[in-house]
């Protein structure tokens, strides 16, 4: 090999380490007003702060709240972001509680990105569509997962934690450490006690265990 | 260094708190109202620092930190857009007395009717007064203005208007803060007639007015949150207001922006800048979010041969919040959606809450008014407004606070017998008092339905200032003790319910019925706190 060819070899390799190593993850956080979208959004972004991470995340409020469609656009960078709103078809992920919500955003998506979705739908409206083709129509799209993370938080007996099931589901895409999800549950979920604290630790590892098998 | 992770109304309550204010001022409106809830659980709050509660409506709320700012001290006003309209009134006059301890107003406005009746663009208030307008781009900018905004309007003795969109107000990033700033003492105007706005001293202060606008504009070319940035493509200049700067950035990814463009957060404009962009470009682009206020002000330079292009031209969708999207397609970037939108997807409207005590009202309603043509239900602002929908289509009006009582004596009187009113407890103490003492004086066959759940429910629970209160200020207005009735709205109570309604609407005069019962998510809020506390 001559030298000049090393030389590029060199330069090819730290460019790819470069472009590792910029992080950015652009998320949408969807569902139903109450679903817990606000809890995602609270963890992951107490966890990036913890990474040193620039964030922006526009959230919902108001009249949408009561049972309406809601979701949350989370950006992290290492870098200064500009909007606070995700240009559409540059998502890399969509973390859905509810399927049709998933369905909605996935215009949003880029096309490596991937879908992290809830099974059981939320039904509050008389024409919502039948939940096999919802279902059907999501894993048309290959990057997905699809989760009854309802029927595993009751399982674990903590029926309200279904939102965080579907983080830890998500948590292996978000490139933030495990341990500071973990950190950022103890810090969000911490005044209301030690039982709610571990549900939630409980719930995040089921959803990750859930997540890593089908992979 | 100490950087805190804020909504941009956390960061205009934070950097208000931080600039020495003694006062907080505000009825709850969305996108506002986690401006004054921020400040009531900050420490300044809770230790009674900073004044924070909750006013009856945005015109009270305006006047008390006007009286605050004439007592010298530092005073903070927030709103919606549309409460701007209810205090628009002592906001007019506030630039004619002008300030003494520094005054700003927050208004936050709602492109796109996220959750509002209209999205009326703020700035023009601010234009129409006179006034300086601040519009920051992000969070940051919205925690500095206020200390630069205090300082200004004591600088020139002028209230100050800051104005936001939902966007920012609801999107959290981290802020840098600074070290607080001691509050004002107390110190009267030193011109004891500055607020008498009688004619004679009016005509004065109004010429005070017009004399510190030059020296406003001069501020807004120099304050720094007007920036003027050089391009190599002069075929087009950019003029990008408040967050639509963000948008312009993401389109060119943090790099270079080819094109010569202004970032515009700070008004009056700054018209030296824009003589620079029309010298250097001939077509101009313009960016704004909310009405084309900028826009409309270039028509000036039609005579120049310089074409505008925004909102007026179709560049940019006349109405609705900006976007990436809308920016990228203005300047014909690339911008698609990979994947379609699936045909399975529907619409998911907001509808009331499981247990909600109206659902059961509305139910009663519907019966008691079976028997008369529809298009008799004049209602109002708040949860209750989405009895529109279906199951319930139990209303036919919704336009602004308290109008639901006025209207109902209107179609009255036009004689549309019987014509009722349905108005949530806050918003009748907001705006609906007067109108019952109206329909008292005139003795109009209205039944005025006052859904009493305890609570400013819509905006998240908050404060309802007439609690337990509203039958006495009924009695105090006139209405016949003997026609004010509570009922309480429960499936179990539907048919006594709806025989109570049916005999105040036969009534011919004016008559109220209270369906009393505690919104349910405050009821499971207390009840998680009372867990708690055990």
């Amino acid at each position: 090999m001559t030298k000049r060819k090393l030389n590029l070899n060199y330069q090819n390799k730290l460019i790819r380490i470069r472009e590792f190593a910029r992080m950015k993850k652009d998320i949408i956080i969807a569902g139903v007003g109450g679903q817990g979208i606000v809890s995602i959004a609270a963890v992951i972004g107490y966890a990036s702060v913890e990474a040193g991470l620039f964030l922006k995340q526009s959230e919902v409020h108001g009249m949408s709240q009561r049972g309406g469609e809601v979701y949350s656009h989370f950006r992290l960078s290492d870098k200064e972001i500009a909007s606070d709103l995700i240009p559409q078809g540059k998502a890399d992920l969509i973390i859905s509680i509810e399927p049709m919500e998933a369905l909605r955003y996935l215009p949003m998506l880029n096309s490596e990105g991937w879908v992290i979705t809830n099974t059981t739908p939320f039904i509050n409206i008389p024409n919502y569509p039948d939940i096999e083709k919802v279902l059907a129509e999501i894993k048309k799209y290959p990057n997905n997962i699809t989760i009854d993370a309802d029927k595993i938080a009751k399982n674990l007996k903590s029926p309200k934690s279904a939102n965080i099931v579907l983080l830890g589901a998500a948590s292996q895409f978000l490139a933030l450490d495990y341990e500071k999800l973990e950190n950022a549950i103890k810090l969000l979920f911490g005044r209301k006690g030690e039982d709610v604290v571990n549900a939630n630790l409980n719930a995040l590892k089921a959803g990750r265990e859930f997540a890593s098998k089908i992979n | 260094m100490k950087k805190l992770l804020l909504l941009g109304d956390e960061a205009i309550a934070q950097g208000a708190i931080d600039s020495g204010i003694s006062g907080i001022y505000a009825y709850p409106g969305t996108p506002s109202t986690e401006i004054m809830e921020y400040v009531q659980h900050s420490k300044a709050g809770r230790e009674g620092q900073v004044h924070c509660k909750w006013s009856a409506n945005e015109k009270t709320a305006m006047e008390t930190a006007l009286g605050m700012s004439y007592a010298g001290k530092r005073a903070l006003v927030c709103m919606k857009h549309v409460g701007l309209n209810v205090a628009a009134d002592p906001f007019m006059c506030s630039a004619i007395t002008g300030a003494n301890g520094g005054l700003i107003i927050a208004s936050a406005d709602d492109p796109s009717m996220h959750s509002s009746q209209n999205e009326q663009d703020s700035r023009f208030y601010g234009k129409f007064a006179m006034v300086p307008i601040l519009e920051p781009s992000d969070q940051q900018e919205a925690y500095d203005m206020m200390h630069y905004g205090y300082d200004l309007s004591e600088k020139y003795h002028v209230p100050v208007l800051l104005r936001i969109t939902t966007r920012l107000a609801h999107s959290r990033s981290a802020v840098i803060v600074k070290e607080p700033k001691a509050q004002n003492s107390i110190n009267t105007p030193q011109d004891s007639i500055q607020y008498v706005l009688l004619p004679s001293n009016a005509r004065k202060r109004y010429k005070t007015l017009l004399g510190i606008q030059s020296a406003l504009e001069k501020e807004s070319e120099n304050s720094g949150f007007n920036k003027y940035i050089e391009g190599k493509d002069k075929s087009l200049g950019i003029i990008v207001s408040g967050i639509a700067y963000n948008y312009l950035l993401e389109n060119y990814d943090g790099g270079e922006i080819p094109f010569p463009f202004i970032k515009i957060s700070h008004y009056p404009l700054p018209k030296n800048m824009f003589e620079r962009l029309c010298d250097e470009c001939n077509e101009i682009m313009v960016i704004e979010e909310g009405y084309p206020l900028i826009e409309e002000s270039l028509s000036g330079l039609l005579g120049r041969g310089v074409k505008v292009r925004g909102r007026f031209d179709g560049s940019i969708p006349r109405d609705g919040e900006l976007n990436p999207n809308i920016v990228a397609q203005a300047l014909g970037l690339e911008n698609k959606a990979i994947n379609p939108i699936s045909d399975y997807v529907v619409s998911r409207p907001p509808s009331l809450c499981n247990g909600c005590p109206h659902a059961d009202t509305f139910m009663a309603i519907n019966e008691a008014m079976s028997v008369y043509s529809k298009g008799r239900v004049l209602s109002d602002i708040g949860c209750y407004t989405l009895g529109a929908l279906p199951p319930y289509q139990s209303i036919n009006s919704c336009v602004d606070m308290g109008a639901s009582i006025t209207m109902a004596k209107g179609a009255a009187d036009a004689g549309l017998l019987p014509s009722i009113s349905v108005i949530g407890d806050s918003t009748f103490t907001h705006s609906g008092i007067t109108g019952l003492l109206d329909a008292v004086n005139d003795k109009s066959p209205i039944t005025v339905f006052i859904l009493d759940n305890y609570t400013t429910a819509m905006t998240g629970g908050q404060f309802s200032p007439a609690n337990g209160r509203i039958e006495d200020i009924c009695k105090g207005v006139g209405v016949e003790e003997e026609h004010i009735r509570i009922i309480e709205p429960l499936k179990k109570n539907h048919s006594e319910n709806v025989r109570i309604m049916k005999e105040e609407i036969a009534y011919q005069g004016v008559s109220v019925i209270i369906p009393r019962r505690e919104c349910v998510v405050t009821l499971t809020q207390k009840s998680k706190e009372k867990k708690k506390a055990k």
